[in-house]
């Protein structure tokens, strides 16, 4: 299995369980994430944005959680994008040594 | 001190001397030229020209200004943050070809003309493929040797481009050029080809994976960033490069999302870096060029960075696939936190150096009123962040374990990458230093209420993207694979034709081939014929019958000569 490595040393003592071992501790950062990103779109109502465009060019960069929005609906559609991408573009890791 | 030496040769001609040095020298060599060299560099005043009569043209071998010397500083310290992580490498060729790269990189952006450039910009092509070709793999072999191919292409392009340059306006100096005529055009795609343009960009993304550990390092930091400076220097408010730089943004993001070699991924979120580059030079003078050169800047460090953690991880466990990584956080913490720091300022985190300077070109379109181009950006901004900023420390570091554990990077690793990443946190906090190197006067606020909020809201709520999208189980899986990208071209379609057309001319051959190889045979068989032991010419004749032969052809000689 192991393919020539730089490493002097290979552990077979049992280790002392990391962070995310515990399902627990993965939880906490998805839930803090959660907290992060709802306080975020609150601040829109508090904060006034100034806007980046000159007044009347673009005025849906104003409205209360644009960039949130925008920023979800990008990834999505990038990620659902670029599975189908894989259809049509996707070959063999030996494609080229073939 | 005084600036007395080009500064390309304090690296060109010094790394000379790492191949004769051996074990501690040679590592203390391969520190001490960068840092000699920004010391000769600071001598230089700034307005320095050199002239150099050359064949009857004035070559400006030396002009010093502030976006050279930016670029000299930049490329100095890139040497010297990249000799320390290489310090463990006994492959002398490496230190060597890879301090001379970096000297080609510095002579290539003090330049003045047109040849000077030409000269360093081939220079470049030699000495940056040995990166790849010291991986020794047959892989890295052909890569190499199409990389190679490639770069001494826009380096002929680039000469000829200078050739009808000079004939239409009689000057070879290298400023600023309008794309008008084939001579402009033709350097414009030279360069074009060094920054990676959309459909000119798959050498990057085939040659820069294949290069060693270090190699890659060397690789991110020079090549691509000589040619955005030579765009600045060029084509500054060309237009078409507003577009091209967008596009360059877009479209190497989706490839990243389906890359399984993580430093191939790293490839692809350069190009996408060097879109925003392109994009502010594009937009002109003032904040586009200055938020393209900071971004050029800071790209070094932090793209640097990156490719060093990914390097460190792929010359500890021998992978670099995401489909066979995974967990190493418990392994190499300090790496796991270094990547983590590149990936915060790739991804324009406050406080971290990619903010400070995407942030003034996107301020540059929305102030020139590009919707559809700002729309753009912001997209690649929150993609960016998406893969360079989640995909590859979380698939190298965290996601499933897979069971690798391995030690810590070697010290000089983490040294190289707790220097980048402190510098990342330094221009990320303290924006002012850098600001003051920029070619133009800075006014620009990067810290203000709104703008944090607007980049905070982007970047966690694509985090968010990226849970839920995990959690569903919609995200695609990291697969054994390649993707096909514009090197397909020449490796398999040119080939291709090549094969499909030799057989369909085959027949043709064949009737010809077949022709010649029946006249062939028959004329063997006419000359077995006469001269086989039974044939004419062949058969012992008798000694009478060989006299009279040999009487008549004397008087037949004789009555020649007669007459």
């Amino acid at each position: 299995m192991e393919t020539k490595t730089n490493d002097g040393r290979n552990d077979q003592v049992p280790e002392k369980t990391h962070i995310f071992d515990k399902p627990k501790n993965v939880k906490r950062v998805i839930w803090s994430l959660y907290l992060i990103c709802g306080g975020l779109f609150l601040l829109d109502l508090l904060i006034h944005r100034h806007h980046s465009f000159a007044e009347g060019v673009f005025s849906a960069e104003g409205w209360i959680g644009y960039y949130a929005v925008y920023g979800w609906v990008a990834c999505v559609l990038l990620v659902l994008t670029a599975k189908q991408m894989r259809k049509i573009l996707m070959r063999k890791e030996d494609y080229y040594e073939r | 001190m005084s600036g007395s030496v080009h500064p390309a040769f304090v690296l060109l001609l010094g790394a000379l001397f790492l191949p004769v040095l051996k074990g501690r020298m040679r590592q203390g060599l391969l520190i001490l030229l960068p840092v000699l060299g920004f010391l000769n560099l600071l001598g230089l005043e700034m307005g320095t020209v050199w002239h150099f009569p050359f064949a009857g043209y004035g070559l400006e071998v030396l002009r010093v200004d502030k976006l050279s010397l930016l670029f000299g500083y930049l490329f100095h310290l890139a040497a010297f943050l990249t000799a320390i992580y290489s310090l463990h490498v006994k492959d002398s060729i490496q230190h060597l070809t890879g301090l001379m790269y970096a000297g080609s990189a510095v002579g290539a952006v003090f330049a003045g003309d047109l040849i000077t450039l030409f000269i360093f910009w081939e220079l470049l092509a030699l000495t940056s493929v040995f990166q790849i070709w010291s991986r020794r793999t047959a892989r890295s072999y052909g890569a190499g040797l199409r990389y190679l191919l490639v770069h001494i292409t826009s380096g002929l392009m680039l000469l000829v481009g200078a050739a009808l340059h000079y004939r239409e306006s009689g000057s070879l100096a290298f400023d600023v050029m309008t794309l008008a005529d084939t001579a402009s055009w033709l350097i414009f795609l030279a360069i074009g080809i060094k920054c990676a343009f959309p459909l000119l960009h798959s050498w990057l993304v085939d040659g820069y994976p294949e290069a060693t550990p270090t190699g890659t390092v060397f690789l991110a930091s020079f090549t691509t960033k000589t040619a955005v400076y030579a765009l600045a220097r060029g084509f500054t408010g060309t237009e078409e490069l507003i577009w091209i730089g967008a596009l360059m943004t877009m479209f190497p993001i989706f490839y990243a999302v389906i890359e399984n070699d993580l430093r191939r991924v790293l490839g692809y979120s350069m190009i996408n870096q060097i879109g925003f580059m392109v994009a502010g030079i594009g937009l002109g003078e003032g904040m586009g060029v200055n938020g393209a050169v900071a971004h050029a800047f800071n790209d070094v460090i932090f793209k640097g960075l990156l490719f060093m953690s990914m390097g460190a991880v792929l010359f500890r466990t021998g992978k670099i696939n995401g489909s066979d990584l995974g967990g190493l956080y418990k392994s190499m913490p300090l790496t796991t936190g270094f990547c983590i720091v590149g990936a915060s300022s790739i991804s324009a985190f406050p406080l971290f150096s990619g903010f400070v300077s995407k942030s003034m070109v996107m301020q540059a379109a929305a102030d020139q009123g590009h919707l559809v181009i700002w729309l753009m950006l912001l997209f690649a901004s929150a993609g960016v962040f998406h893969h360079a900023g989640i995909k590859i420390p979380f698939f190298a570091f965290f996601a499933h374990d897979s069971g690798i554990r391995c030690k810590e990077a070697p010290m000089n690793m983490l040294v190289a990458m707790g220097l980048s990443a402190s510098l990342c946190v330094f221009i990320g906090c303290l924006p002012g230093p850098l600001y003051s190197l920029l070619p133009y006067a800075v006014d620009y606020q990067p810290y203000t209420s709104t703008h944090v909020l607007l980049q905070l809201q982007l970047l966690f709520f694509s985090a968010l993207a990226f849970i839920f999208l995990k959690l569903s189980g919609i995200y695609p899986p990291e697969l054994r694979s390649v993707n096909l990208d514009v090197d397909w071209v020449y490796r398999r379609m040119f080939p291709a034709t090549v094969r499909t057309v030799v057989r369909a001319v085959k027949p043709l051959k064949d009737q010809l081939l077949g022709g010649g190889r029946m006249l062939v045979t028959w004329m063997i068989s006419e000359l077995q014929r006469h001269h086989n032991p039974q044939g004419i010419w062949g058969r012992t004749w008798l000694t009478g019958r060989s006299v009279l032969m040999a009487v008549v052809v004397l008087g037949a000689f004789l009555l020649f000569y007669y007459y």
